[in-house]
């Protein structure tokens, strides 16, 4: 199947207004395939909200877009001009549903009218009743209760009001949903509602693939297809899920996925050990490879220097670390 | 490490807040005990009133009905400036919230010396100073760097920690911590533990963890209890429960909580 998006050496900064630069993403190339849900996992501060806005084009100053290409249906979106952009491509080819989504709900809104609202910009010869009658039918589709659209954003728990936003990005049918940390302030129970209703949407063909960022490993090993691990602003290991989870190549992916807590039987045994030290600051990222100060594995005269480049270590799993080659290109 | 004496216990805990029909039962009921040196855990999602009981035991709200216990002495009413002092000497709190928990006006080297303070008044600044200084680098800060910043310049992980800081200079009998790596991503959250479990192993300290995080629960707790709509609906051993869970409430949670070893059906 093809590629819904394909970015290519993508970098996004923000600026200070004393002039310094923060290298949020840089040089980051993936793509995302038809079909499939694409976890993006790392730290705070590892640039992966960054990544979702430069993927769904809500990048707003001080974030500007320096380089790199993002390709959707053949077309380098970066260079679309605003109104062809948010008219032809926001909400329908690629939607997003940004952290805290649930609660940038309007307070004083009916959520019935929010719909409206969203229809209607979209579809200037929509009535209200139709628009009504087709987030109604939305809504029912996905057994969320359809008077959800009569309340008020207080009147719904946290995991219903998630469900809410997630349906309403998705009523225009996108090819692809960015999901940034669409679970972290859930508990598990509503955590798993939310899950299911994102594979929903991918059965049902509503969508065509999702884009999930988390910093949590263990929820992507439910109902990833590929993962990618982001460290400092770039993209260090990317590879199937089973890969990424159970047999890690990047120093950094290895140490992540061994410092996850899970309840399971026999892990209490175990010493769990975190990662020493701390992510860089972006303002001035270590030289090389960027994980080399926390590196256990660190080549001095090679990491600190050079820059490894992603290179395939399996099918379909590409890893930028010099333990694995790609030294001298 | 776990001793056999006893050092807390609450009997019929109950906390009500509101009145008439809005009324709600935060805290229903609520008894266990935790011996010296035991790490147990409350665990429960939003809403369970597990906060509520850590609040209670604090004595930062005063219980509609029940008794607190604390080595042998009822101090359920205690109320008087120097026998609450006397108490927080014994038992201290990490929150949840680390942006709430300071006094946005003083540096982190006020904030530590007044926590030394606490502790003994005969002191000498120099001491303090060294003092502070090894447990800030203990909980993995630079103090050169930290000292003299006040709380608002810090990140909610380094605000958590200066916590844990505090914790270490008082040395309470009891930790209360309150979702204490709520603010700590995920690949430093085992560091904290792992410090906190080792204050337990040198100076047998006991730990109260409130948490909905169950893998936490699981790695640090002797044992757990797990609390649903103000009541507690089972505890045990933490092993035990982890493997072989009786309430459905555990069982769904249990179920809920994303693992490696066993996949989801979507």
């Amino acid at each position: 199947m093809g590629n819904l998006l394909t970015a290519t050496g993508l970098k996004s900064y923000y600026r200070t207004v004393q002039g310094e630069e923060i290298k949020a993403v840089d040089d980051v190339s993936l793509e995302v395939r038809e079909g499939e849900v694409l976890g993006i996992a790392g730290e705070s501060g590892c640039g992966k909200s960054t990544l979702a806005s430069v993927l769904s084009f809500t990048v707003l100053p001080p974030l500007y877009i320096l380089g790199g290409e993002v390709r959707a249906d053949g077309n380098n979106i970066l260079v679309m001009d605003r109104e062809t952009l948010r008219r032809e491509i926001k909400g329908k080819y690629i939607s997003i549903v940004p952290q805290g989504a649930m609660n940038s709900l309007n307070p004083t809104m009916r959520i019935k009218n929010f719909v409206i609202d969203v229809l209607e910009e979209h579809f200037s010869e929509i009535s209200k009743e139709e628009a009504l009658q087709r987030a109604r039918e939305r809504f029912e589709a996905l057994s969320l209760p359809s008077r959800v659209l009569d309340a008020y954003p207080h009147q719904l728990s946290g995991g219903m009001k998630q469900r809410t936003v997630t349906v309403i990005s998705t009523l225009l049918n996108p090819n692809v949903l960015i999901a940034d940390e669409p679970t972290s302030a859930l508990d598990v129970s509503s955590q798993k509602i939310v899950i299911k209703l994102l594979v929903e949407l991918l059965r049902r063909k509503i969508i065509k693939s999702v884009v999930f960022i988390t910093h949590e490993l263990p929820l992507l090993r439910h109902f990833a297809d590929r993962i990618a691990i982001m460290y400092a602003g770039k993209i260090v290991e990317i590879g199937p899920m089973e890969d990424i989870i159970f047999n890690p190549f990047h120093p950094y992916s290895r140490l992540l996925t061994s410092s996850v807590l899970v309840p399971e039987p026999g892990m209490k045994q175990k010493k769990i050990e975190a990662i020493p030290g701390v992510p860089p600051n972006l303002k001035n990222p270590p030289s090389g490879c960027r994980f080399h100060p926390r590196c256990p594995s660190y080549m001095e005269g090679l990491c600190n220097i050079e820059i490894p480049p992603l290179i395939e270590v399996k099918e379909d799993h590409r890893v930028s670390c010099f333990l694995y080659g790609g030294k001298n290109g | 490490m776990v001793e056999d004496r006893e050092l807390l216990r609450v009997e019929n805990l109950t906390r009500i807040f509101g009145s008439g029909k809005s009324q709600v039962r935060a805290v229903d009921n609520v008894s266990f005990s935790i011996k010296e040196g035991e790490i147990v855990s409350l665990l429960g999602e939003s809403g369970s009133g597990k906060t509520t009981t850590a609040r209670l035991i604090l004595k930062l709200l005063p219980p509609t009905s029940g008794k607190i216990i604390f080595r042998g002495r009822d101090i359920t009413y205690v109320s008087s400036r120097k026998e609450l002092l006397n108490y927080w000497r014994e038992v201290q709190a990490i929150f949840q919230d680390p942006f709430s928990s300071f006094n946005i006006f003083y540096s982190i080297r006020r904030v530590l010396n007044n926590a030394l303070r606490l502790v003994s008044e005969s002191i000498s600044r120099e001491e303090r100073e060294e003092m502070i200084k090894e447990v800030l680098l203990s909980v993995g800060l630079n103090p050169a760097e930290i000292l003299d910043k006040r709380p608002y310049e810090l990140s909610g992980g380094q605000r958590q920690r200066i916590m844990l800081a505090r914790v270490l200079l008082i040395r309470p009998k009891l930790l209360v911590a309150d979702e204490p790596t709520s603010m700590i991503d995920a690949s430093s959250r085992a560091g904290i533990l792992n410090l906190l479990m080792e204050l337990r192993n040198a100076y047998g300290m006991s730990i109260i963890f409130i948490t909905h995080d169950i893998g936490l629960a699981y790695y640090t707790s002797d044992r757990l209890f797990i609390m649903n709509s103000g009541k507690i609906v089972e505890e045990g051993d933490a092993e035990e429960i982890i493997n072989n869970p009786k309430d459905d409430y555990t069982k769904k949670l249990l179920e809920d909580v994303p693992v490696i070893h066993r996949k989801w059906e979507l």
